[in-house]
């Protein structure tokens, strides 16, 4: 499959698990009795997203330039299965720091924080290595050199992930209402973890 | 275990609670006043179609004696799928019992025959203080990081009393909650409005205080609890404090409306050192700070002072003692019980600063003796107390004893356990259900009731 797919597959994965975000904008819009509020809310989630996944685009081309592609795999293979197991274990476990009465800036921070314990960006880590390292066969490149198709990548998988993101908190703040939550809320975290683990098995395979 | 959907008892919304299925059992601790036996936690049956209605069905005792069972909660609840920490693919499954005296904590299993609960794990009083620093554990609520559970007394049983941690899945006392007290000393009872990032916390007092009774001493020298705090619920620091006055003792029992995007609660104040009387005040958001304000006072009955215990025979008048409330899922109807006169008061508290009472029974009472149709003796002794409403609002349970040490000093002759149970009407008003009258074992007092699925005071939203 093309890279840019799984980036865009990836993406939309993303956006679907509510732990990302649309169900936090979805509360906001309602608590507030505001669609604007819902719909602004999108963006820091997003953005949020975006910085935690650019922080693995960053060290993926800092570490591939200096060493061998093939240990880079194993280490982010390692750290993956490392990632699904600790999220398996103490997945919702952790302090809450950031709640309802949060502004935008709170709630960027907060879609960072998620994207980063979950692991969002090292899911990456499969289609980043071939991707952004491909123009540096000899490593003789600079990072420079990867600079464009890694932007394009980070953005890629955000403009795919607030697609999914929109259209699902969308439909459930204007039609199905949370009530949907009882019944529809299949564990994501479950599938997560088996993500986490199958694309760190990739790499180490 | 984590499931494939979201548990079926958590409901996003209090108004998606409302409709939830009726119960069909309903928990409830009970303890051994003598600490002889151990105290247990009953089953009640309260599915009007079955043959053992208003029987207790099964129980589970204690591994120790001397508890003293009290409140208690569940292990996961509705705020599994607030969206800030969601996480709902767990069951409510396990009903966490603390011993108020003992500090002992138990963890008990309901399933897999809800009938049959059995006790899983037993976390000592000594584990609680090393790791947490408390002890007295009071109240139970399952909340963003954890279970929540709150203690009168630090480890040496003096102030500050305050909160403390249990790991949601492994029950592992995971330590102090607060990390800026501020001024707060001492604890009772707390909640939190989740859309508004606040915990609320009231006062009593430190265990010297009230194990061996209430002082008199203390009391009119108004040094138990009469302060509210305000918390940040995110960052555990304490943000505010409201003093009601040194006219008023014991702020007692904390509820926020169920509705997240409402900014208030009512909690009742037990005892005014002026005249007797009892208050239930509404705190309530103005500006950037909190507010309280008294919305109801009801005022303390004449008595003949031969018919009165000790404590109150100089008053010549029975206090009415409001020991809980609890406010229905919809935030419409606030129930109030006396424990002195025996009553159950129905307020309709749409407008949470003009309550208007809507209905009212008598039971039990220092003075009136009130008894029910499905008592055999005809005066009733202790008075309405722990109260809980179904999730739909339409049954009101409550049980008849306040705390083993203070019984005796209002009701001297003892306490003969019991529980019953009232039917709304839909517009309010309250009345007996004629056949629920559980008629408690001897030697053991009913206290807080917990109704399976969830309840009016187990279970908080995100969603409005």
């Amino acid at each position: 499959m093309s890279p840019w797919l799984m980036l865009a597959g990836l993406g939309a994965f993303h956006g679907l698990n509510p732990a990302m975000g649309w169900l936090f904008a979805v509360a906001l819009g309602l608590n507030r009795d505001s669609r604007r509020t819902m719909w602004l809310s999108l963006l820091p989630i997003a953005l949020g997203h975006a910085v935690s996944v650019a922080v693995v685009v960053a060290l993926v081309v800092a570490l591939g330039t200096v060493i061998d592609q093939r240990l880079l795999q194993v280490i982010a293979g390692a750290l993956l299965i490392g990632w699904a197991a600790w999220h398996a274990l103490y997945g919702h476990r952790h302090r809450v720091r950031v709640g309802m009465q949060t502004g935008l800036a709170g709630l960027g921070l907060w879609s960072f924080l998620m994207a980063t314990s979950h692991g969002a960006g090292l899911m990456l880590v499969p289609v980043l290595i071939p991707l952004c390292l491909a123009a540096t066969p000899a490593r003789e490149l600079t990072a420079a050199g990867s600079l464009p198709i890694s932007l394009a990548a980070i953005g890629l998988h955000m403009a795919a992930m607030l697609a999914v993101t929109a259209t699902i908190a969308t439909l459930v703040f204007e039609w199905f209402g949370v009530g949907f939550l009882r019944r529809g809320w299949i564990n994501l975290d479950a599938l997560w973890i088996a993500a986490l683990a199958a694309t760190g098995l990739s790499l180490l395979l | 275990m984590a499931s494939w959907r979201p548990d079926p008892s958590f409901y996003p919304s209090p108004r998606l609670a409302a409709k939830a299925p009726a119960e069909k059992l309903a928990y409830v601790a009970a303890f051994d006043p003598d600490r002889k036996t151990p105290d247990a936690v009953a089953v009640v049956d309260v599915d009007p179609a079955s043959p053992t209605y208003s029987r207790i069905v099964g129980q589970v005792a204690m591994p120790n004696t001397g508890d003293e069972l009290h409140h208690f909660g569940w292990n996961a609840c509705s705020s599994c799928l607030c969206p800030n920490a969601p996480h709902p693919h767990m069951e409510r499954r396990y009903l966490v019992v603390p011993g108020l005296r003992s500090s002992r904590l138990h963890i008990i299993d309901t399933k897999p025959d809800p009938r049959k609960p059995s006790i899983v794990r037993v976390i000592e009083p000594e584990e609680i203080a090393e790791r947490a620093g408390y002890s007295r554990l009071h109240t139970i609520h399952c909340g963003p990081e954890g279970i929540y559970v709150n203690a009168l007394g630090n480890a040496e049983g003096k102030e500050p009393g305050g909160i403390f941690l249990l790991d949601p899945v492994s029950f592992d006392v995971m330590g102090q909650w607060e990390m800026e007290r501020g001024p707060q000393k001492l604890a009772y009872d707390f909640w939190w409005h989740l859309g508004h990032d606040t915990m609320i916390t009231s006062e009593w007092g430190t265990p010297d205080t009230f194990e061996n009774g209430l002082v008199p001493e203390i009391l009119l020298g108004s040094k138990y609890g009469r302060r509210l705090h305000f918390w940040d619920l995110h960052t555990r620091k304490h943000q505010q404090e409201i003093d009601f006055g040194a006219e008023h003792q014991l702020v007692f029992e904390l509820r926020p409306a169920h509705d997240p995007r409402k900014a208030y609660g009512f909690v009742g104040c037990v005892i005014s050192l002026k005249d007797l009387s009892a208050s239930i005040w509404t705190w309530y958001r103005d500006g950037s700070k909190w507010a309280v304000k008294k919305v109801i006072e009801i005022p303390a009955e004449p008595a003949d002072p031969a018919l009165l215990p000790p404590v109150l025979k100089g008053f010549g008048a029975v206090a009415p003692l409001v020991t809980d409330i609890d406010l229905s899922m919809d935030d419409r109807f606030l129930y109030v019980s006396c424990w002195g006169t025996g009553d159950m008061i129905q307020y309709d508290v749409s407008d949470p600063f003009k309550p208007v009472e809507t209905g009212r029974v008598r039971i039990g009472g220092i003075v009136s003796r009130a008894t029910h149709p499905g008592a055999k003796n005809g005066h009733l002794n202790g008075g309405p107390q722990m109260v809980e409403i179904s999730r739909d609002g339409k049954r009101v349970y409550f049980t008849n004893s306040l705390y083993g040490a203070i019984d005796p000093q209002f009701y001297p002759e003892g306490i003969d356990g019991w529980m019953v149970k009232l039917d709304v009407g839909d517009q309010g008003g309250i009345r007996f259900d004629e056949k629920f009258f559980v008629d408690w074992p001897k030697g053991h007092r009913p206290h807080q009731v917990r109704l399976e699925g969830g309840d009016c005071s187990s279970d908080s939203y995100c969603y409005p």
